[in-house]
């Protein structure tokens, strides 16, 4: 009974959590990178495309959604090697499945995107004399990506939490700092209690900074 | 490779009705405290909409992960030796809870002021007005996000595997680990899941449809 706080062992080895905080965002924003050109190619192919591919990115996005992340991760750290001829380090192993797994999250905020861009801005480039390749380029993705950027910092922010699952397979991130200061020095509670307060901390600096970028680039209505 | 994994179907089996049994607990105790807390959040006094804002600002911040740990390793040190089953349920709750919370403020928030108001102006009391006017207009807006967001708690419960719980994630890791068939049984798991999930995504999107002759 009675369990003392003390924070003495967690700051002696902050380096680790300090470390894996900076892990963790990296890998949240590679996979968000990645992750916005899957759902960027595949939305504007979905919208255009015939009722095949449309039914493959649907199952492609279906799948990812409705499957537990620790599974995807498992499955291609552990389970892809062993039918295809490839090795890789766990953490790029990660980014491949947090990629996919945003990309699947992202087609569709992408495709709702789209299908917002307002029909006279389409007719109107159109009447200028804008080519196909132009409109795209120039009307509908621009007004797409400011209708759905808090739909994009809300993703990140959500990936953001999710690299903690990373751990699983032992990328150094932030969870996987806290577990090894939980086991090496049994400083439970207070690990947790900071490993938390980093989250929590990081999350909303970046909801803040990303909430400001969208009053930035906010769409005109 | 196909008899070693039918061997091991039993197995798989109880794991996936340990999957559903966590699943069912975290969601008939999260949409309870969700409740609770949304009616304080919506309708209670200044300090207890602060607690539940706070409270689920809070848990929505941090990862499902960190909460199961946090609940696992942590809570013993301050006295309260939960088993890792109800540890990992709590901590699955607490995170749904915060949803559920949201879930339900966004219903109640979307039926028109002008519904209580008027409610008002025929003499109903608070909880009349709840129970018979908000109430019965809120429960179609929530149902059909809620529904869905089972699936988080299907898909959260594979993380309690790493408390040593062997729910449906924990007994297809321990079979590969007997018979080295990796990509087939991850390839099972993810369908198993799949069905779930995507009947309950399924039933959400039908509902969202049979309810949306509600307009403003």
């Amino acid at each position: 009974m009675g369990y003392a706080l003390n924070f003495n062992l967690i700051w002696r080895h902050f380096d680790k959590l300090w470390g894996g905080l900076l892990l963790s965002l990296e890998l949240a924003v590679i996979s968000i990178a990645i992750g916005i050109v899957i759902g960027l190619v595949l939305a504007v192919w979905y919208v255009s495309a015939g009722r095949v591919v449309r039914t493959i990115i649907a199952a492609y996005v279906e799948f990812i959604r409705n499957v537990p992340l620790i599974l995807l991760v498992y499955l291609v750290f552990y389970g892809l090697p062993t039918v295809v001829d490839i090795a890789y380090s766990a953490p790029t192993s990660f980014v491949v499945t947090l990629s996919l797994y945003s990309g699947a999250y992202l087609v569709e905020v992408f495709r709702s995107g789209l299908e917002a861009v307002p029909r006279g801005q389409l007719d109107a480039g159109k009447a200028i004399g804008l080519t196909p390749w132009q409109r795209l380029l120039n009307v509908r993705l621009p007004t797409m990506l400011r209708i759905t950027l808090p739909a994009l910092s809300n993703t990140f922010i959500s990936l953001f939490k999710d690299t903690s699952v990373a751990s699983v397979i032992s990328v150094p991130e932030l969870t996987y700092g806290a577990q090894w200061i939980n086991f090496n020095t049994f400083r439970i509670v207070e690990v947790y209690l900071v490993v938390t307060a980093m989250y929590l901390v990081t999350g909303y600096i970046l909801l803040f900074a990303l909430r400001l970028v969208e009053r930035r680039f906010r769409a005109a209505r | 490779m196909l008899t070693q994994i039918a061997y091991a179907l039993p197995f798989l089996a109880q794991g996936f009705a340990l999957t559903l049994w966590v699943s069912l607990l975290v969601v008939v105790f999260s949409l309870i405290a969700g409740v609770i807390m949304g009616v304080g959040l919506v309708y209670g006094p200044v300090p207890l909409q602060w607690a539940v804002r706070i409270f689920s600002d809070t848990i929505r911040g941090i990862p499902i992960l960190v909460l199961i740990f946090f609940a696992y390793y942590g809570l013993p040190a301050v006295g309260l030796h939960l088993p890792s089953f109800w540890a990992a349920v709590l901590a699955l709750t607490l995170f749904k809870t915060a949803q559920v919370v949201e879930y339900f403020r966004g219903a109640v928030g979307s039926i028109p002021k002008g519904q209580s108001e008027a409610a008002m102006a025929i003499g109903l009391t608070f909880r009349q007005r709840l129970a018979y006017v908000i109430f019965p207009q809120a429960f179609r807006r929530f149902l059909p996000p809620w529904i869905n967001g089972v699936t988080d708690a299907v898909k959260g419960s594979a993380l309690v595997s790493l408390l040593g719980i062997t729910d449906l994630m924990q007994a297809i890791n321990q079979v590969i680990g007997r018979t080295y068939e990796a990509m087939p049984l991850y390839i099972l798991g993810a369908l198993i899941y799949f069905a779930v999930n995507y009947a309950l995504s399924l039933a959400s999107r039908r509902l969202e449809r049979r309810f949306s002759f509600i307009r403003e």
